[in-house]
């Protein structure tokens, strides 16, 4: 069968369902948004339809912009860690029998079905002082006394990097069972080890693959708002508790949508340069 | 993106009561008078279920359909959205002082005629809420109390005032809640350390208020929003003391766990929650008839009895023995909030209170 640009009106039919839901569902809210943004805060009531810039004039403080840069560095750092993990054991898992991977895809799609608020509570008991691992360290003698892990920083990670790994190894599982196998045999043969044929073969082959998993798990892990409170101390809130906190807390819609459209520029933004820097090298 | 779909699945979550209410219509239909009332979901939902709501409707034949609420204002936001919408999502709801005070801004709340709640001259003054020209926005409830509680096995022996959460022996060891508007700190630092809550009359007032609650910062372990969260906490003794509910820290103690709850001497927080009607409620007449009835002496002890919560009407005119009195609340003067206050200023408090604790 050839296949044929579109001719008529008509051959855009069957885009119209799509288009009418991204409309609906993303389009539409997403312009209230950026519309409530600029109306007026009533303090002590609602809002009142106006265009102001007294939202966005607010978030411009040295505190929200530390809790931004909080946020887009703890995103980062999840997003890095689920890659340096999760390429290695995808690349294994692909060389696997077919019926280990089903088992192993099967385990990592039930991950998925968790909701944030289990996974944060596992993880709280966890690492707490009266029910946590340290309590198996200390009867194995290697700890003299149990302690809480959490809320720490490293509390806050593992949380969001456990939440994360599955789509990470979901996203980079096709592409790395597509590589072609023998490239790397071609670099044994030329007496590369294991370990060298990964990462001067494997690696470089999938660099596009890996930026755009960077990117999906770090817009992934940005929107977090539950794990950061459940398994952190204040100082490890990121912007989107701050935004839930205005919004259903304080009835502040119109500061919780200027900081809501402010995160959504500055990860555009970010994304972009990662591109426009992924592009700039291919050409290099 | 994944901002609005996480901000949206939590709307979602909190308006998943409004859309098994739309669901129901029919089954409502079948009933002559019907009324649908907002309650806080969980076990004040379930206590009022089992023990208010079936008496009521035996008594006046009026079909009550319990809506579970979210705390805090997510259902006030609702309903304002709904109600600018002509819907009503519940006639009347239990609602917080705070959210109270907020409504009335947009004229929220349908204001209540007193010559129809024949039961208003039992209530205390202070649970009657008035719109700033003298009508009435709403008509206590219940109250409650948030007072100081330890983990038995950890603490000895009771504390005996609110500077308890002040000592450095205490470090890491606190849960409190989150948020200015619910957990009160400013009033509890007010009246433990400076002299009553009327030192927050005054910017000054307020800004020694925040730089004497800095010092409480290093003893907190964990600022909850989520009431499960520190409960749990403090019956395994990982969080061994805070602040939290009287009434639901009883229950645990009474299920055995090795918690309790002390009225320090400065006296324990009270909040409480009125009944407002909706402006977009078309049940004014049966909406007036559940007020009236939950103002009955008797049904406040009920409640009491039942609930645990404490009663909004004057002491003598309820049945409740001094035990019973005793086991939902205190003598000692409570420490009422300054709810006037997260109205009037309540961006500027909001915005130093999450620099105190965030920064």
């Amino acid at each position: 069968m050839r296949r044929e640009p579109p001719q008529t009106l008509g051959d855009y039919a069957p885009l119209l369902f799509p288009a009418a839901m991204l409309t609906i569902f993303f389009v539409v809210p997403f312009g209230t948004m950026i519309a409530v943004s600029f109306f007026q805060r009533q303090q002590g009531g609602f809002y009142t339809p106006a265009f102001v810039f007294d939202n966005y004039a607010r978030f411009l403080s040295a505190f929200f912009g530390g809790v931004l840069g909080f946020s887009l560095l703890l995103a980062i750092t999840v997003a890095i860690c689920c890659v340096v993990l999760a390429l290695p054991f995808t690349y294994m898992l692909t060389r696997m029998a077919r019926k280990v991977q089903v088992v192993w895809l099967v385990a990592l799609l039930s991950i998925l079905s968790l909701s944030e608020v289990i996974i944060g509570f596992a993880w709280s008991t966890l690492f707490s002082r009266t029910a946590g691992i340290t309590n198996i360290l200390v009867a194995l003698g290697i700890m003299s006394e149990a302690k809480a892990l959490t809320p720490s920083f490293g509390a806050v990670l593992t949380g969001m990097v456990y939440q994360a790994f599955p789509y990470t190894v979901l996203v980079l599982f096709p592409a790395l069972v597509r590589l072609d196998p023998t490239l790397t045999e071609a670099a044994r043969t030329l007496g590369a080890s294991p370990l060298k044929a990964f990462f001067t073969v494997v690696v470089p082959a999938l660099r596009n693959t890996i930026t755009a998993t960077l990117i999906m798990v770090f817009i992934f892990a940005l929107g977090s708002y539950l794990l950061p409170q459940l398994l952190g101390r204040p100082q490890h809130w990121t912007l989107s508790v701050l935004i839930t906190d205005q919004a259903i807390y304080q009835s502040n819609m119109p500061f919780a949508a200027a900081m809501a459209v402010f995160l959504v520029l500055v990860t555009l933004g970010l994304v972009a340069l990662t591109v426009i820097a992924g592009r700039k090298g291919e050409a290099a | 993106m994944i901002t609005t779909s996480i901000k949206r699945r939590t709307l979602l979550g909190a308006g998943l009561a409004g859309a098994s209410m739309l669901a129901m219509p029919s089954v409502l239909r079948a009933q002559d008078k019907s009324l649908k009332v907002g309650v806080y979901g969980g076990y004040f939902k379930t206590s009022f279920d089992k023990n208010i709501f079936p008496e009521f409707t035996k008594a006046t034949g009026i079909a009550v359909e319990s809506i579970a609420e979210p705390t805090g204002e997510a259902w006030l936001v609702q309903l304002e959205q709904a109600a600018r919408a002509g819907q009503a999502p519940a006639d009347v709801s239990m609602m917080s002082q705070v959210a109270m005070l907020k409504g009335q801004s947009t004229d929220l709340w349908t204001p209540i005629d007193m010559a129809k709640i024949k039961n208003s001259s039992n209530l205390l003054d202070r649970f009657v809420n008035k719109y700033p020209d003298g009508r009435i926005a709403g008509i206590g409830a219940v109250s409650w109390y948030i007072t100081l509680v330890t983990n038995t096995d950890v603490y000895k022996e009771a504390p005996t005032s609110w500077s308890a959460f002040w000592d450095p022996a205490n470090a890491d060891k606190l849960g409190l809640l989150a948020l200015v508007s619910n957990s009160f700190l400013l009033e509890v630092t007010a009246k433990t350390f400076l002299g009553g809550t009327n030192a927050l009359d005054t910017e000054e007032g307020l800004l020694k208020a925040f730089e004497k609650l800095a010092e409480v910062k290093p003893n907190v372990r964990l600022w909850y929003r989520d009431e499960a969260q520190f409960e749990q906490s403090l019956k395994s003794g990982e969080i061994p003391m805070g602040q939290y509910y009287h009434d639901v820290t009883g229950l645990a103690a009474a299920d055995g766990n090795p918690v309790r709850s002390t009225f320090p001497k400065e006296g324990g927080i009270q909040d409480s929650g009125c009944w407002a009607l909706s402006r977009a409620s078309q049940k004014s007449e049966e909406a007036h008839i559940f007020i009236d009835y939950m103002c009955q002496p008797s049904i406040q002890a009920t409640l009491s009895r039942k609930v645990g919560t404490s009663p909004t009407v004057k002491r003598e005119v309820t049945d409740l023995t001094d035990k019973e009195f005793a086991a939902v609340s205190s003598d000692i003067e409570p420490i009422v909030p300054r709810y006037d206050l997260y109205q009037s200023k309540s961006d500027w408090l909001n915005q130093k209170w999450t620099e105190l604790i965030v920064g």
